[in-house]
């Protein structure tokens, strides 16, 4: 069902949005094999699996998007949103192409498929994908990016650890994929790491936005005693008025929602797209995108800096002490990580060995919760 | 305890439903046949919640959400009542034409705040073991929703207009005999349908979710219609059956956020493998009690 309302959306939106698009430069020819990708381009081509303005993960890309617009006058960029993530995504990119586009962001997990299938029929054309993870050789035109988003919500956890009473806390997410285990098990950890006795619940929705089971699942935390609730959704609001409603803590994601919590909110992770995506244009647009670090699975966080997650600005609820554990636990991650050895998976088993530090990339295919939350993975 | 959690759930989350399948019942008792209801839920949610952020009342939001859907429901009553049209085909058209102009016009009210509705624990009857918690601690409009089935279902049998209305619905040739329009009669029986499903949109985004977002009402509109089916047109089965909808609906966070093990696909089409079963074991049981206007509509293939 809800997949036909997603593709109905598409169609009726793919009418409004094609105003965004109109009157570009005509289509540039594709397949001379010289080009390297992306270079001299004149056009550039950002699409998105929600609506620009879901105050969360799409209005962050929209919003590096607009960055990009705003930093080179000269490029047409071109945006497309509600795209799905299957073959339409294709579609969409290459009608972008096919106006002018020679790079191409593709900003949800899921449109890596579709994104590598561009890559391959089109040489010249700069592919860029976020989030995801190409295993094997990279195409010499497309790579992956990310931040690693569970550093901030790592001290985030710190400040929902310190915040508990119940020493109960409440995570709300979409799927287990990796991205939102790191941040599941990041957040505990961080929890952990000044409240020992401290044990995260865990509910999915298994939708990036249902706001009537973000509704229940919020109301079922609340009902088991959770007094700290966070998330990964792509739209908030719904968790955050439900958790505020009920006079227990948020900690945020995608945004600064302290508007709509001004009592309850902590703190919480947001994003900042803008001086990445520039700095990846400019780099295919001078002809070096192959064999530079976009040209694969490229990770920034506070070990490398530049991190485009950022820590969002704290509440009224949290206090000196707390502010001082998040600056000393920051200035740890720049030489450790929050998946610092020994992690124990929710068996009691040893799944990061004492003192092993793991790299990004062994982070992003952690496929367990650590022990202390609560739940179980959706079995599929 | 896990049973109270679901059913309160049940509740919570049936309310909308509840109003919708209302509004399909009074639709359908006339004779017609809405699919577009799940449009009507969209434009009521939207409307409402997008009333709410504006006039900074959540009863105001509710009144525009039933005026939202009434006038998308008005539309299919032009289409059908006036110009014959297909009643399968307008009504899921309108279905999409909802849920293009709510993602169109609704962008703006993505991430904006609106008051909304809060629970209103009922005096005494709230701290009744169980029974206070599954019924008393809800909003208003929940409670609205208490009297709105019991309401409708006296209406129906009661008085003059029901009588009219089932008339339409079962021998739309008496009525032209003594004088009536049933044209009319089912005209405003759609309309007054799309309103109901309009509340019930109204009520999932301003005291539910607490937000806007677009297709926000995920399939509850197709529930609505399939519920009344089964419910045999009869309002108290259709508020019987909503929250059965509802706890069905809870059911999946309820027992993760206990920790259970479970399948979280499986559950998540429980609502609509429970109907699937409903409907096949009712067979055409369903069909002998359906107004016979509207079974010649829907009359299904047989093998006899």
């Amino acid at each position: 069902m809800r997949k036909i309302l997603i593709i109905g959306a598409a169609v009726l939106l793919a009418a409004a949005c094609s105003a965004n698009t109109a009157g570009t430069t005509a289509a540039a020819p594709s397949g001379a094999e010289a080009a390297a990708p992306g270079k001299d381009a004149t056009a550039v081509g950002f699409i998105f699996v929600g609506p620009r303005d879901d105050y969360g993960y799409n209005q962050a890309a929209y919003e590096g998007s607009q960055a990009v617009a705003k930093a080179f006058p000269d490029l047409k960029v071109l945006t497309a949103e509600n795209v799905p993530e299957d073959d339409n995504a294709a579609r969409v990119m290459n009608s972008m192409i096919a106006k002018g586009a020679k790079i191409i962001f593709a900003t949800s997990y899921g449109h890596l498929d579709a994104a590598l299938k561009v890559a391959a029929e089109h040489p010249d054309v700069a592919v860029f994908q976020q989030g995801n993870l190409i295993t094997g050789t990279p195409p010499k035109n497309a790579g992956t990016y990310f931040g690693t988003v569970y550093e901030p919500v790592y001290l985030a956890g710190i400040a929902a650890g310190r915040a508990t009473k119940s020493n109960k806390l409440g995570f709300v997410y979409a799927f287990p994929i990796s991205q939102t285990l790191n941040n599941i098990n990041a957040f505990h950890l961080g929890a952990r790491s000044v409240n020992p006795k401290v044990q995260t619940f865990t509910v999915s929705t298994s939708s990036w936005c249902d706001p009537a089971k973000q509704a229940e699942a919020a109301a079922n935390l609340l009902k088991q005693g959770v007094d700290v609730i966070t998330q990964h959704q792509d739209c908030t609001a719904t968790v955050i008025k439900t958790t505020e409603a009920a006079g227990r803590y948020t900690v945020g994601y995608h945004a600064d929602a302290s508007a709509i919590a001004p009592k309850g909110w902590l703190t919480g992770s947001q994003w900042n797209w803008g001086p990445l995506y520039i700095d990846m244009v400019k780099t295919a647009r001078s002809g070096g995108f192959t064999g530079s670090k976009y040209n694969g699975n490229f990770r920034v966080g506070y070990r490398t800096g530049e991190n485009p997650f950022v820590q969002s600005p704290y509440g009224p609820a949290v206090d000196e002490e707390t502010k001082k554990l998040i600056e000393q636990a920051r200035e740890r991650l720049t030489k450790s990580s929050p998946f610092a050895g020994p992690v124990l998976d929710q068996k009691g088993e040893v799944r990061v060995l004492d003192g092993h530090v793991p790299d990004y990339e062994e982070i992003e295919k952690m496929d367990y919760f650590v022990s202390g939350v609560v739940g179980s993975l959706p079995k599929s | 305890m896990l049973l109270v959690d679901v059913l309160a759930g049940g509740v919570r989350g049936g309310t909308a439903i509840m109003f919708a399948a209302l509004g399909e019942t009074v639709s359908e008792r006339a004779g017609v046949v809405n699919l577009g209801t799940e449009g009507c839920m969209l434009l009521g949610a939207l409307g409402g919640y997008a009333v709410a952020a504006e006039t900074g009342s959540p009863w105001l939001g509710l009144l525009a959400g039933a005026a939202a859907g009434a006038l998308l429901a008005a539309v299919h009553a032009l289409l059908v009542v006036w110009r014959d049209a297909d009643q399968f085909a307008t009504g899921l058209t309108l279905m999409f034409l909802g849920l293009g102009l709510t993602s169109l016009y609704g962008a703006a009210y993505v991430g904006e705040s609106a008051p909304g509705f809060a629970p209103v624990p009922v005096p005494v009857l709230a701290d009744l073991p169980v029974a206070g918690e599954v019924l008393f601690r809800h909003g208003p409009v929940t409670y609205l929703a208490f009297a709105a089935a019991p309401a409708l279902w006296w209406w129906l049998r009661a008085t003059k207009g029901g009588l009219l209305l089932r008339t339409a619905g079962e021998r739309a040739d008496a009525l032209v005999v003594h004088g009536h329009r049933p044209g009319l009669i089912r005209g405003l029986a759609v309309v007054a349908g799309g309103a109901l499903a309009g509340v019930g949109g109204a009520q999932l985004a301003t005291a539910y979710a607490h937000a806007w977002f677009e297709g926000m009402t995920a399939g509850r509109g197709f529930i609505a219609v399939s519920l009344v089916i089964f419910a045999a047109w009869r309002p108290l089965r259709v508020m019987a059956g909503s929250y059965l909808f509802g706890a069905a609906l809870a059911l999946a966070p309820a027992l993760q956020a206990r920790g259970y093990a479970l399948n979280q696909f499986a559950l998540d089409v429980l609502p609509f493998v429970i109907t699937l079963v409903i409907l096949a074991v009712l067979g055409r049981r369903t069909l002998r009690a359906a107004p016979a206007e509207l079974r010649r509509v829907f009359q299904s293939a047989s093998s006899r």
